[in-house]
């Protein structure tokens, strides 16, 4: 179930999942459900920019080798990192440009 | 097919306007948008080059947050204000970006008369089989039985077959996609870039708000899951029996005709051949 924090632990939280900085969402207590790490900025493959992201799950359900997951509240994460064959299907399909899973 | 990454995409993003941008979650504008965006930075065509050009409806959005030359227009006009900024500069590529209401009803008259003069446009349209913005009212592809607030019963009206409308009327490119086949998209759009003369690429979208929710379609993810099973290449569609054939839409390039004369072409050829005798009786 998802727990609330505090907007410090919000990027301890979510080694994986990126979370800017300048995040609207950073000045107040949200909730996040956990999720399983996926490694540091750098090493993430997939890129999602959450300030655009409209919760769809377009990009998760046509993710062709599963690399993408939905969080309880529809936002995608990244529960498989090593799945990840930068094929950009989750670039093109994106309506909002808020995920890039192109190599870096 | 040269893969660019959303890096390059937002380069062509107004970054000024409010992003996120205003269609609904799951919307397919945002896909094309993305789509035409790719096929431009594939040719690798000047920004200040390109004029992007839309009527009224959600689809006519989409020049709002493109970093070209952008005129949003009236309702169902976008193609005969592209036709008056393609007349004055024919060297500019001039992109029109509309909807299925926008060009076939409520601009239906400058839609045909656009591809029976075979002036150079890349008409780009949407199709959601509905009128989103304005409170989904059905429009002329809205299928048969299907409803819309207009039709709480359902609607009764034959539809359009866009495709076939432009061909008869005389348009010389003409193909077909979907949404969920952004590549083949993003493929047809440049090819649609090169041609010379009227140029029509209608993109099958999902409209999961307005649409889906009124005949119960599902969610985004699923409309994009049915678009992928019906709209079929044109040599799939041919095998399948009569009953089979009724929910599906082909896809690919349906007509390719490079022969007929374009039209600021023939344009500029009258006025020089009006202008020669006059030159020669001055002298």
């Amino acid at each position: 179930m998802p727990k609330t924090h505090k907007p410090e632990d919000v990027e301890k939280l979510k080694e994986g999942t990126i979370i800017r900085k300048d995040d609207k969402h950073s000045k107040m207590e949200v909730e996040v459900p956990e999720v399983k790490s996926t490694g540091d900025y750098n090493k993430t493959p997939v890129y999602i920019y959450y300030d655009w992201c409209k919760k769809c799950g377009i990009c998760a359900t046509f993710c062709p080798t599963g690399a993408l997951g939905r969080r309880p509240d529809g936002a995608p994460y990244v529960p498989h990192p090593e799945k990840c064959t930068h094929c950009e299907m989750c670039d093109r399909l994106c309506p909002d440009f808020a995920i890039t899973g192109a190599k870096r | 097919m040269k893969k660019i990454s959303q890096k390059s995409i937002h380069k062509y993003l107004r970054h000024d306007k409010k992003f996120p941008h205003v269609w609904c979650p799951g919307c397919s504008n945002g896909i094309v948008l993305g789509a035409v965006i790719r096929a431009i930075a594939e040719l690798g065509l000047k920004k200040d080059n390109i004029a992007m050009v839309s009527g009224i409806g959600c689809s006519s959005r989409m020049p709002v947050y493109a970093d070209f030359n952008t005129l949003h227009s009236l309702h169902g006009r976008a193609i005969a204000y592209a036709t008056g900024v393609k007349m004055y500069k024919p060297e500019m590529d001039v992109v029109v970006i509309t909807g299925d209401g926008d060009a076939t009803a409520i601009g239906g008259n400058h839609f045909i008369h656009a591809a029976r003069r075979n002036i150079d446009l890349t008409v780009i349209l949407i199709n959601n089989n509905i009128y989103g913005m304005t409170g989904g009212q059905y429009s002329p592809t809205t299928p048969y039985g299907d409803k819309a607030t207009t039709t709480p019963y359902g609607n009764i009206d034959p539809t359009f077959d866009i495709c076939q409308l432009a061909i008869g009327a005389g348009a010389t490119f003409v193909a077909r996609t979907s949404a969920y086949h952004a590549i083949e998209a993003q493929s047809f759009i440049k090819q649609a870039f090169e041609h010379k003369g009227f140029s029509l690429v209608e993109v099958i979208s999902a409209c999961p708000v307005i649409y889906g929710r009124l005949n119960k379609k599902g969610d985004a993810p699923t409309m994009m899951k049915q678009m992928k099973e019906n709209v079929i290449p044109v040599k799939q569609y041919e095998k399948l029996s009569a009953e089979a054939k009724a929910d599906k839409i082909t896809k690919g390039i349906l007509m390719h005709d490079t022969d007929k004369k374009e039209y600021t072409e023939a344009y500029s050829e009258l006025i020089n051949s009006l202008n020669k005798p006059e030159e020669e009786s001055n002298e």
